[in-house]
């Protein structure tokens, strides 16, 4: 017993060094890493950056966000060959949304408080947008959106690379009424907050801009797969345009009951929304053959920038994959991110939201995009016709539209 | 001890069991806890609600309800319309049509309040409405089916019926109830920011004593003479009715009873995590939500509570960990439960736990003399007594 307090002191001498020495060590390295690229504690070292990629890997969304997933991925494995950004390599750590929106608004916190990510690319549906949204503002997170969406949202912590909804259907609209003298419309959503909305806009600037006439308009629940009483209407109706904006499932159901009806290009006009290359696997290009969907990005894109980036992509997740729309839009989230970071010189989220206005990327497979001031892109819209391979041959490319989330007389 | 205390505490075992769940989720998780992970514990525990109604309902009275999200959701969705009208006040909403509404309302061209919304400005009929609704929708149920004697599991498909229902009325009527988003981005209750790192605490322990008031009741429940005719109910129903018993309205107190669980259950979370969606109200949480109950052990309302907090826990880890293998472990998870401890964590610690502690207490009384190993006996040889205190 006499010994144990003699042998027991030194122990706890060399204890608390060891706890001074460590709190020394960790304010020293603090001070290290509190040098103007990040003043707010983000997860940044000397060498290395960590940013967050928050997508559904499993559920009944993996099927879409995987390509978000992929492109993301290419884009941070380039960056990173090349140098990184302002000498760090970018880190990822990946987590599941799992297609359901509590999970996504429980793992965005968890990214941005536990993790401290400098950036999160993330998010697919509207959903799941507006689940972490609130996360993001209140924890001052910076969130790249890849989904052409429909607008009426404008946040200092999201960057939208895809396009907003007047971007999308104006173009298009204008293009099919010219092209094909088009007068009447009808109008085919799942129902859910964003095909409402396209449709409203649409509505609106058929009726008051085009003078023309909508003819019917209808929406379905999401999954719903029996469209025959819709398609018999259609052809009673004999719209100059069919115009949808079906996600998921439906879509497949919905363009192989049109074939099976005898609803084919050769009789009937549509533009859709809502088809890209990755639905168009589901379809099979013969079921939608001669069809138009207006997009900004398309595979065939012929430009240098679209085929290097279509090679590199090939070249990683194998040659048979397919790069849609949304895919081009997520791989632009970290170069833009990049680019913002570099003009800002830091990694501070507000530093790095501030300097994104104004950024332009020459690089984008999808041509030249430049950030507005309500962190949308300007961006060109483009029509495809669909081809039996699957692919979609550009028929027509806008000039440059400027983002407008709350566009005026469409509310 | 006072016989009616005793009932709420369910004897010395009960008792015992009670303070270790109670030290676990006042002391230990709030000192251990990070605020965010704390948060998440919390989010756990209101799903523990719905379990612990399930095990009144299910374990007890026999009724296996695969529509328990249906109350859970309906609960908080009353909270949440009344947190996304104060959130949509004309100042925070003056860029849409109509300021002053709920944002998806403008979006779907709605111009002014519903009328159903209009009595969720007040908070005392909200807190009323979250515990009227579910409870008048699950009295209409139980009078619909019970009193026709429709049970077991024709039962449980009306109520997996009931789930779906519900699920595609809210996405459909989306101008009134947000559709697939939700309600989403909630954020003060009467003036007081629930989104911050202290609120989030109060409204943590909030949550943990409303759930062991709702221990406590159901244990006052099952120790009064109406729990031992629940279970006379759920293993020979005719014989309880032969002795003159009324038993549809017992079926219709106990469902009910569990479907108020879940509306406190459903209130809490709008609260705590700050929104509310159709993807609470569906098929596939509502069998999550038995699933709390199975693993935890359908026979203790101790047991749900852990079920719910190993089962969520166990999500968020796998997830975390293995983003793309989580699903198959949890499923695992869930047939290795199943099949080798049918009664759950609490059925596991009656056969095991409790003899092992005993075997420990024997060994700690007489320290000096190792016991031998052929005088422990083998786990086998004694009969499986499944005592369950509730």
């Amino acid at each position: 017993m006499d010994s144990r307090p003699s042998r027991f002191l030194p122990r706890r001498l060399a204890l608390g060094a060891a706890a001074l020495s460590l709190l020394a060590a960790s304010v020293f390295s603090q001070m290290a890493l509190a040098d103007e690229a990040n003043t707010t504690g983000l997860a940044v070292t000397d060498t290395e950056v960590t940013v967050g990629q928050l997508h559904s890997a499993t559920g009944t969304m993996a099927i879409s966000e995987t390509g978000s997933i992929q492109a993301e991925r290419l884009a941070i494995e380039q960056i990173n060959a090349s140098g990184g950004i302002l000498g760090r390599q970018i880190k990822i750590i990946q987590e599941d949304g799992a297609s359901d929106w509590p999970t996504f608004a429980e793992k965005a916190k968890k990214l941005l408080v536990g993790d401290k990510v400098a950036a999160v690319f993330g998010c697919w549906t509207s959903a799941s947008r507006k689940a972490v949204l609130p996360v993001f503002e209140k924890e001052n997170g910076l969130l790249y959106y890849p989904t052409f969406y429909e607008g009426l949202e404008q946040s200092k912590n999201v960057i939208y690379t895809g396009q907003e909804a007047t971007q999308q259907i104006l173009a298009g609209l204008d293009w099919i009424a010219k092209e094909k003298g088009a007068k009447t419309f009808y109008l085919i959503g799942s129902d859910y907050i964003w095909p409402r909305t396209s449709m409203k806009i649409a509505r609106k600037h058929i009726e008051n801009v085009l003078g023309g006439e909508v003819v019917g308009e209808e929406y379905y629940p999401l999954g719903n797969t029996q469209f025959g009483s819709l398609i018999n209407k259609v052809k009673l109706k004999k719209p100059d345009v069919v115009f949808t904006a079906v996600v998921g499932g439906s879509n497949v159901a919905f363009y192989k009951q049109m074939k099976a009806a005898g609803v084919t290009s050769a009789k009937q006009t549509l533009l859709t929304l809502s088809v890209t290359e990755d639905e168009l696997l589901g379809i099979g290009g013969e079921n939608m053959e001669g069809f138009y969907a207006s997009m900004k990005y398309f595979q065939s894109l012929d430009n240098p920038n679209n085929a290097a980036f279509v090679e590199a992509f090939k070249a990683k997740f194998g040659k048979d994959s397919v790069i849609g729309d949304v895919t081009q839009a997520a791989y632009l989230g970290p170069w833009l991110w990049k680019a913002a970071v570099e003009k800002a010189g830091s990694f501070d989220v507000d530093k790095v939201a501030a300097a994104s206005p104004g950024i332009e990327l020459t690089t984008a497979p999808e041509g030249y995009v430049k950030v507005h001031d309500n962190h949308h892109l300007w961006s060109k819209t483009r029509i495809g016709e669909v081809q039996k391979d699957g692919q979609f041959k550009v028929v027509f490319e806008s000039d440059l539209i400027e983002p407008n989330p709350f566009p005026k007389g469409y509310q | 001890m006072n016989p009616t205390l005793d009932k709420f505490l369910g004897g010395k075992q009960g008792a015992i069991g009670l303070a270790v769940l109670a030290t676990l989720i006042l002391v230990v998780f709030p000192l251990a806890l990070d605020a965010f992970r704390l948060n998440m514990v919390g989010k756990y525990l209101t799903y523990a609600f719905v379990a612990v109604g399930l095990v009144l309902c299910w374990g007890y009275g026999g009724i296996l309800s695969l529509g328990q999200g249906v109350f859970f959701g309906l609960g908080g969705y009353c909270m949440a319309m009344f947190l996304k009208l104060e959130a949509s006040d004309p100042e925070s909403t003056k860029i849409q049509s109509t300021p002053g509404i709920p944002d998806f309302m403008d979006w779907n061209q709605i111009t002014e309040l519903p009328l159903l919304w209009q009595p969720f400005h007040s908070f005392g009929f909200t807190l009323l409405a979250v515990i009227a609704v579910p409870v008048i929708l699950a009295l209409v149920i139980g009078v619909a089916m019970f009193k026709r004697r429709v049970g077991d599991v024709y039962f449980s498909i009306v109520t997996q019926a009931i789930a779906l229902i519900l699920t595609v009325l809210i996405i459909g009527q989306q101008g009134l109830t947000g559709g697939v988003n939700g309600i989403t981005d909630l954020k003060t209750l009467m003036g007081w920011d629930i989104r911050d790192d202290s609120s989030k605490l109060i409204l943590y322990f909030i949550n943990a004593f409303l759930l062991f008031g709702c221990i406590l009741i159901g244990r006052f429940i099952l120790a009064s003479k109406l729990g031992r005719l629940l279970m006379a109910m759920r293993d020979k129903e005719e014989r309880v009715r032969f002795s003159g018993y009324d038993v549809a309205s017992f079926k219709i107190f106990v469902f009910c009873v569990a479907a108020a669980f879940s509306a406190i259950g459903g209130a809490m979370f709008a609260l705590q995590v700050g929104f509310m969606s159709p993807s609470f109200v569906g098929i596939v949480p509502s069998i999550e939500m038995v699933i709390f109950a199975a693993v935890g052990g359908r026979m203790s309302l101790l047991g749900a509570v852990y079920g719910a907090l190993l089962v969520n826990y166990g999500k968020t880890y796998f997830s975390e960990t293995f983003p793309e293998l989580w699903l198959y472990l949890m499923g695992g998870l869930f047939i290795a439960v199943v099949m080798y401890f049918p009664n759950g964590i609490a059925g596991l610690w009656e056969s095991h736990g409790r003899k092992w502690l005993g075997k420990l207490k024997r060994q700690s009384a007489t320290p000096a003399k190792p016991v031998p190993v052929a005088t422990v006996p083998a786990p086998n040889s004694q009969p499986r007594e499944l005592e369950s205190t509730p």
